[in-house]
């Protein structure tokens, strides 16, 4: 059946007969049948109007009707059926709440109200996405989006998700700003709370404490900075050296994605802290004290460093990899030194991938919250101060807002300058044709440049990486190092009734079945929607696409703690009533992770010959057919990032989760951070551990399901990763 | 202790659902005491218990977003300021419970002061927290007043919260100007930044770099020590013979509860000795509000420790603690270091 039916079908559906709203405790099979329903709450919106006298569903209705001369063929009649039935479905659930009308000048304008409503539910989902694809499908027969429909589709659902779950609580949180404060009226406290020294100040170049801002700054610029170095030797050693270990050295590239956040500030402490390795040796053989450096800007860089280097190394290995070989080899035929091959030919063609790792770190850092915590000491940086202002003693959210705006800014700023810079030229170094060069070996000094760095520098990763891991394995970390399974035990216990029933006894039990549920459903929406957004924004033309491309990559400048006051700020009141859900926990996971799939989507996308979309679409297979037959195939290690990032991603991070989760539905890393917080370490890290090993589980698992795309090519090169780490 | 975990998890996954209704608890102390009071009282009355463990601040983040549709029936534990806080923003409702009569004075006055909206369920006063191993590695004496602290000897050995985001840091210095007056105290804080090496951002964070003898001595509530204490740590506390301030953990009833009568339930069953003494069994030192609650040489008797006489009321107030932690930024955070 083709054409606008099944739509206006899903709307009338929706409308007359699903139960309009939520159900609080879950709809059953039977009230799925809501005309005619007794309560208010459990009927469909066309019964609700008809009989419990909820007017404010009729206009939702006249839409179906007016939508009747569009289905024979008048495509403006659809047009304008479903934008009115977008338009009425929205403005109710926007107008009417728990306690009648949400704002004073309605109930002024249409008098008052004895009814309430609460949050939609599966009857008004339906019908919303009946009408949003009445309408779109409408704009396709306009002959907007070259007159396909499936286009048109995705890119409605993808403006309409962007604006529920991102703009919508976005623009809830900065709007906090202007809360009036006690004695201030509401331009005052915005002044103020822009304008503060705390965030602003420069007494540090006078001895002082310097602002949050500038704190935040020079901590992102000089992790990226160093971590990119650092990445860069480490991806020189793996590609252009004959280094032995050069497999065990990738799997580095893997540690910062499945880490939990804290292990790596722990382990430092415990290595460099004043009571730890470190400073005791020092105190006992040369009678030094090295004294607290740890905590403050010179351990937050040192911990983000460590974090992050991984993660310039993942995305360098695939530049240094895609360095045309040919390009070096003419440098020596024309007998430049090899020095000077490297120095005029290999590292100008480096420089678009070294800024874009330069970038991605810079960003992570900025959103990076476990690590200033453990190690902040004094010093503040935006994502603590966020958190803080939120949850801390002074319990401003207009603060938290201005500081947010701040953060926004910046991390903006950053992604603005990183489209500037790199524009399209990011992967250009990355041709159709054949490279038969072989890359040229590393000049002696760099070589020996490179070794001197990277493996210092890996050794001691892994060993912080052991060093916070055996915590979960001695009795009491950093101090009785006896070996013990108790914390494990604790976490992980397992009993065998009188009757043979298995009893799973441990405390973690349940929180670890939430997470890998939630995360393994997130997991693959992200990637769908992903995918499909990348699809739409590499392939496709159409008016409004920068704006769409901008708008899906926000949330990766959002910061976590933003995200996470965000959506309970939004999502706790109709029409969207999903606090304390599993819906929210998803929904956060999906949006905070959707930037990943679409930047994997697209470099995986621009690598792909249009030719052959076209080719398919030119032996008459449908828009849906060339996406599911030609470019899904190909896709497939671009699918395999995304669902191993959204997945592992959901299982880690913490900022937004911590205020999201609900007594039934608690995340792993929230019930770790509570244990951190009482000083429990045994059970955090053991837990940490179960979590690193399941992941590393899941992503074996996803490879093997997906499986490799075969090409008679060289191994295609990973895209950057880009998630907002919190 | 696992064991006691242990069979109160089987206890809870055991447990057919029951037509007593359920009760929504956010709940601040450490998560083996709420999960075990969750257990008690679904134990007791059948009333199923949805816990969700956060920390006070993010309580109070959560009960104002969530102001216009609570989904939160009871919050157990936090300071008593964070709980009027909330009062104040009408975010709590009154409650007397019949069993008032047997709590401690200072449980009362709280609830006093509170208009009803919150019971003291606890309290815990502040120590000078001190590293054994590391007073005895530097020859240093264990500090027993705020004029210790001062000593020259103790430079860059004294760790703080920041009061800009720790409440147990605004507990210490709102204690301080009620001991002396504002600037006295303020004069003594200017003085004191000499021996600080860190204002952490996070209240239990100087505890735990004590524990750690990352830093020698720490200003802190005494529960969270003797935790510590228990866990084989090298540490020890004192209270300053000047005086010092406490803190008195509170419960309250959300306003618009949609289970209002399981929540009071909940306040009535706790005001009992016997739910007062699941605390101690899940290794939690906190002073018991409760008369008949069972004593134990591990929790110090609140009656002999010198106690300011801490006004609540006044120094809960938001514009009050405005006003000081302006003073603080000004004063203290803004010195050179």
């Amino acid at each position: 059946m083709r054409g606008p039916i099944p739509c206006w079908l899903a709307a009338l559906l929706g409308t007359a007969l699903l139960p309009w709203n939520m159900q609080q405790d879950g709809v059953t099979l039977a009230g799925l049948w809501a005309w005619g329903a007794e309560d208010a709450e459990a009927a469909s919106a066309l019964w609700q109007a008809v009989a419990h006298g909820r007017w404010w569903f009729w206009p939702v209705s006249a839409a179906l009707i007016l939508a009747l001369p569009g289905l024979r063929g008048a495509a403006g009649w659809q047009v304008a059926a479903g934008a009115l039935g977008l338009a009425a479905v929205i403005g109710q659930g926007l107008a009417i709440g728990v306690q009648g009308w949400r704002w004073a000048w309605l109930e002024g304008a249409f008098g008052p109200l004895e009814d309430r409503q609460f949050g939609i539910g599966l009857g008004g989902t339906v019908t919303l996405l009946g009408f949003l694809f009445l309408l779109t499908g409408g704009l396709a027969r306009r002959g907007l989006f070259r007159g396909d429909r499936f286009v048109a589709g995705g890119v409605g659902l993808l403006a309409l998700c962007i604006l529920v779950f991102t703009a919508w609580p976005v623009t809830t949180m900065l709007a906090q700003v202007l809360t009036p404060r006690e004695d201030l009226p509401a331009w005052a406290a915005l002044g103020e709370r822009i304008a503060d020294r705390r965030i602003w100040g420069l007494g540090c170049l006078a001895g002082g404490g310097c602002g949050v801002f500038w704190n935040t700054l020079l901590l992102g610029i000089s992790t990226a900075t160093a971590a990119t170095a650092l990445g860069l030797c480490f991806a020189l050693v793996v590609t252009r050296t004959g280094f032995p270990a050069r497999r065990a050295l990738r799997l580095l590239t893997v540690l910062p994605i499945i880490t939990p956040p804290f292990v790596i500030g722990l382990g430092l402490i415990l290595i460099f802290g004043r009571s730890g390795l470190v400073n005791q040796a020092a105190d006992a053989w040369f009678g030094l004290q090295l004294g607290r450096w740890i905590y403050g800007f010179d351990g937050m860089l040192l911990a983000q460093v460590f974090s992050f280097t991984p993660t310039a190394f993942l995305v360098l290995i695939g530049v240094v990899e895609g360095v045309s070989p040919t390009m070096e080899e003419a440098s020596q035929v024309l007998r430049a030194s090899r020095l000077r091959g490297f120095r005029t030919v290999t590292l100008p063609l480096m420089r678009p991938g070294l800024a874009n790792a330069w970038l991605v770190v810079f960003v992570e850092s900025l959103a990076d919250f476990g690590n200033p915590i453990i190690l902040g000491g004094s010093t503040g940086v935006l994502s603590t101060e966020i958190f803080f202002a939120v949850v801390g003693a002074q319990q401003d959210f207009g603060r938290a807002a201005a500081l947010a705006g701040v953060m926004l800014a910046l991390a903006l700023g950053a992604f603005l300058l990183q489209r500037a810079v790199l524009g399209r030229r990011s992967y250009v170094s990355m041709t159709g044709k054949g490279d038969a060069g072989i890359p040229a070996p590393l000049p002696p000094l760099v070589r020996r440049l490179c070794h001197g760095v990277a493996l210092p520098w890996a050794t001691l990763t892994v060993t912080v990486y052991a060093m916070a891991l055996a915590g979960g394995f001695v009795r009491v970390w950093g101090r009785d190092w006896t070996p013990t399974l108790s914390h494990l035990l604790r976490a992980f216990a397992l009993e065998r009734t009188a009757d043979g029933r298995l009893l799973f006894t441990g405390g973690a039990w349940s929180s670890l079945a939430t997470t890998v549920e939630l995360a393994a459903i997130a997991a693959p929406l992200t990637a769908l929607l992903g995918l499909l957004a990348a699809w739409i924004l590499s392939r496709h033309r159409f008016p409004g696409r920068t704006a769409l491309e901008f708008a899906v990559m926000l949330t990766f400048a959002v910061p976590g703690t933003v995200i996470g006051v965000a959506y309970i700020l939004t999502y706790n009141i109709p029409p969207l009533e999903i606090t304390g859900t599993a819906v929210i926990l998803v929904a956060c996971f999906v949006f905070r992770n959707l930037p990943v799939g679409v930047r994997t989507g697209v470099a995986a996308m621009s690598q792909i010959d249009r030719s052959l979309d076209e080719a398919a679409l030119t032996l008459r297979a449908s828009t849906f057919r060339v996406l599911r037959t030609v470019v899904l195939p190909l896709l497939r290690p671009a699918i395999v990032t995304a669902l191993v990032y959204s997945f592992v991603r959901a299982m880690t991070t913490v900022s937004a989760a911590i205020f999201l989760v609900s007594a039934e539905h608690e995340m792993a890393t929230v019930f770790i951070i509570n244990r951190v917080i009482n000083g429990d370490y045994g059970l955090a890290i053991a837990y940490c551990a179960v979590l690193i090993l399941l992941m590393a589980g899941a992503i074996a698992l996803i490879q093997l399901l997906v499986g490799q795309r075969r090409l008679g090519r060289r191994a295609p090169v990973v895209a950057a990763p880009v998630a907002g780490r919190a | 202790m696992i064991h006691r975990l242990l069979f109160v998890l089987a206890l809870l996954t055991s447990l057919p659902a029951t037509a007593q209704g359920s009760l929504n608890m956010l709940c601040a102390p450490a998560a083996d005491w709420c999960e075990a009071i969750a257990a008690g009282f679904q134990r007791d009355t059948g009333i199923r218990v949805s816990m969700a463990r956060k920390s006070s601040g993010e309580i109070l983040a959560q009960l104002r977003a969530e102001a216009q549709n609570p989904r939160t029936d009871i919050w157990f534990g936090g300071s008593a300021e964070t709980h009027l806080t909330a009062a104040e923003q009408g975010l709590l409702q009154a409650y007397a419970s019949p069993n008032m009569a047997e709590l401690q004075p200072w449980a009362q006055k709280v609830h006093a002061m509170a208009k009803g909206m919150c019971v003291g369920v606890s309290t815990g006063a502040i120590g000078l927290v001190f590293n054994r191993e590391v007073l005895a590695r530097r020859n240093l004496p264990v500090p027993q007043s705020w004029a210790d602290l001062l000593k020259p000897a103790y430079r860059g050995e004294i760790q703080l919260p920041n009061p800009n985001s720790s409440g147990t840091a605004y507990t210490i210095i709102a204690g301080l100007i009620q001991l002396w007056d504002e600037d006295r105290a303020f004069a003594y804080l200017r003085e004191l930044n000499r021996n600080v090496n860190a204002y952490t951002r996070s209240g239990a964070a100087p505890v735990q770099a004590v524990a750690r003898g990352e830093t020698a001595i720490a200003v802190s509530f005494n529960m969270e020590t003797e935790s510590l204490v228990q866990q084989g740590f090298p540490v020890g506390i004192t209270y300053p013979e000047e005086g010092t301030s406490y803190e008195v953990a509170c419960l309250s009833i959300i306003r618009g509860a949609r289970n209002l009568a399981q929540a009071r339930r909940f306040v009535d069953w706790y005001l009992t000795p016997a739910a007062m003494d699941i605390g101690l069994k899940a290794n939690q030192y906190h002073v018991p509000a409760h008369r008949g609650a069972a004593p134990d040489p591990r929790i110090p008797d609140i009656t002999r420790i010198r106690l300011v006489d801490y006004d609540v009321a006044t120094y809960g107030e938001a514009r009050m603690r405005r006003r000081i932690l302006e003073r603080w930024d000004r004063e203290i955070g803004a010195l050179p270091r």
